[in-house]
């Protein structure tokens, strides 16, 4: 059993982004405000900051789940990614996100680092994403710019393409 | 940071967290996934000099089938949507869940903490309600069951007691002679309903249990008979008798005048739906 003294900090180890990371925090902390004001980790936007409007979902052990409603001590030896931790080494977009800058499906921005936390669970669970599963799961976020379109298509496309990549590697290893 | 200052004990076992809640009992806000929890503390709603976090208590996340389905109080509708058990055995818990918030919610949400909290548009609730199942409540003086129908006692008001926590849900099981439905309206996918119907049809007994959400307070059970080969004349008949039978809440969102045209129309369309499964409708 763990207790902590209101107003008292309490360490937390945890991995973010594929790193080791450990922190201080009060009790009442959030993740979201971890992230920002302790770890300086900018790409987690913040925005009702009561569960609604989706724009700090992280993943959190692969899962969607919304930073401002988990306190910091709970992600204790959890493993948290961020959309800083989307991109590769040297910042090179992924294919989902590649894939929101061709089909236009950001505009300022603010929403995008949550609705690609959710879409990268999303498109690891299955193979095929209907239009319907797709605005199901966007229900969850809200964007004020983009009406959603660009964000229905850019998620369909890289479901198709990472299927049709998929496919292609099945058959070249028959061939080998 | 938006919450007020609070002790935070994260309690490993059922024990451990008894033991928390017989030492501080009423002080204690007990948080499973936090998905109403949590908005309510950033709001300062509600402002606990202890929060205990029943996160890490692995019994509390287990399924079990025996004469009923038993769910522990920390399944999160995630997994419980994707449960084989509850699919095949709990339908209309199935049936209702993805009304339950959003997929993200869902990620972290859980079944156990939607009946803790009893909002009155919630859908957990007012299935185990509908389906006349119970809340088992633990504490370091005994362990009893509840039937869903005395536990919401109001909004937001159950009769858990301040020492104790709730452990598990019984769910009866869906025998192959009972047909479900599950409908709501709600502003946007995800939002409060405004009214859910939850509706189960006993074939054999052509008797149906009907169970509002959203409506009044609590949720609001009735029991109908429906006799095989009914049609739509008397189907609308009886929603709109049933309709008048009702509490109903104003607020921002909707008049009770309101709620009552709705709840007429599910009621139809949940009854008719689960006839129609049945092959008992005319």
């Amino acid at each position: 059993m763990l207790e902590v003294e209101a107003g008292a900090k309490t360490t937390i180890h945890f991995t973010l982004n594929g790193k080791p990371a450990k922190a201080e925090a009060e009790t009442r902390m959030q993740l979201a405000d971890l992230l920002r004001h302790v770890l300086k980790q900018y790409g987690t936007h913040v925005g009702c900051e009561h569960g609604i409007c989706g724009a700090c979902t992280v993943l959190i052990d692969g899962r969607a789940v919304r930073s401002c409603l988990i306190f910091a001590a709970q992600v204790e030896g959890s493993t948290v990614t961020t959309v800083e931790g989307l991109a590769g080494e040297l910042g090179e977009l992924n294919d989902l996100q590649m894939a929101f800058r061709k089909h236009h499906a950001l505009q300022c921005g603010f929403c995008t680092p949550g609705i690609l936390a959710s879409a990268t669970q999303f498109l690891n669970e299955r193979a095929v994403a209907s239009e319907r599963d797709i605005r199901d799961m966007l229900s969850g976020h809200i964007c004020r710019c983009t009406g959603y379109t660009g964000i229905v298509e850019a998620i369909s496309a890289t479901a198709q393409n990472r299927k049709s990549r998929d496919k292609k590697q099945t058959s070249t290893e028959k061939d080998e | 940071m938006k919450p007020t200052a609070f002790k935070y004990v994260r309690a490993d076992s059922i024990e451990e967290a008894l033991s928390v809640l017989a030492r501080y009992g009423e002080d204690v806000r007990v948080v499973a996934g936090g998905q109403s929890l949590g908005a309510l503390l950033n709001m300062r709603i509600v402002t606990p000099p202890i929060v205990l976090d029943i996160n890490r208590i692995v019994a509390l996340s287990k399924v079990e089938s025996g004469r009923a389905v038993v769910t522990g109080a920390m399944v999160r509708q995630a997994d419980a949507l994707s449960n084989g058990t509850i699919r095949r055995d709990v339908k209309l818990l199935a049936l209702a869940l993805p009304h339950v918030g959003h997929y993200q919610t869902r990620n972290r949400g859980t079944l156990g903490g939607s009946v803790a909290h009893a909002d009155p548009s919630a859908e957990i609730p007012l299935v185990l309600a509908t389906l006349g199942g119970e809340i088992e409540l633990c504490s370091a003086r005994r362990v009893r069951r509840v039937a869903a129908k005395h536990f919401f006692r109001s909004a937001l008001v159950t009769s858990r007691g301040g020492d104790e926590l709730i452990t598990a849900l019984h769910w009866p099981r869906a025998t192959s002679d009972v047909e479900t439905a599950f409908f709501e309206f709600a502003v946007r996918e995800g939002d409060f309903a405004i009214v859910a119907v939850a509706c189960a049809f006993e074939r054999q007994a052509g008797r149906m249990r009907l169970g509002f959400g959203g409506c009044g307070d609590v949720p609001q059970v009735v029991e109908v008979s429906a006799p095989s080969g009914i049609n739509t004349n008397a189907v609308e008949e009886i929603a709109r008798d049933l309709s008048k039978q009702l509490d109903y809440r104003s607020d921002l969102l909707a008049s009770a005048n309101y709620r009552r045209s709705l709840a007429t129309v599910l009621a139809r369309n949940a009854m008719i739906a689960s006839l129609e499964k049945a092959r008992a409708y005319a």
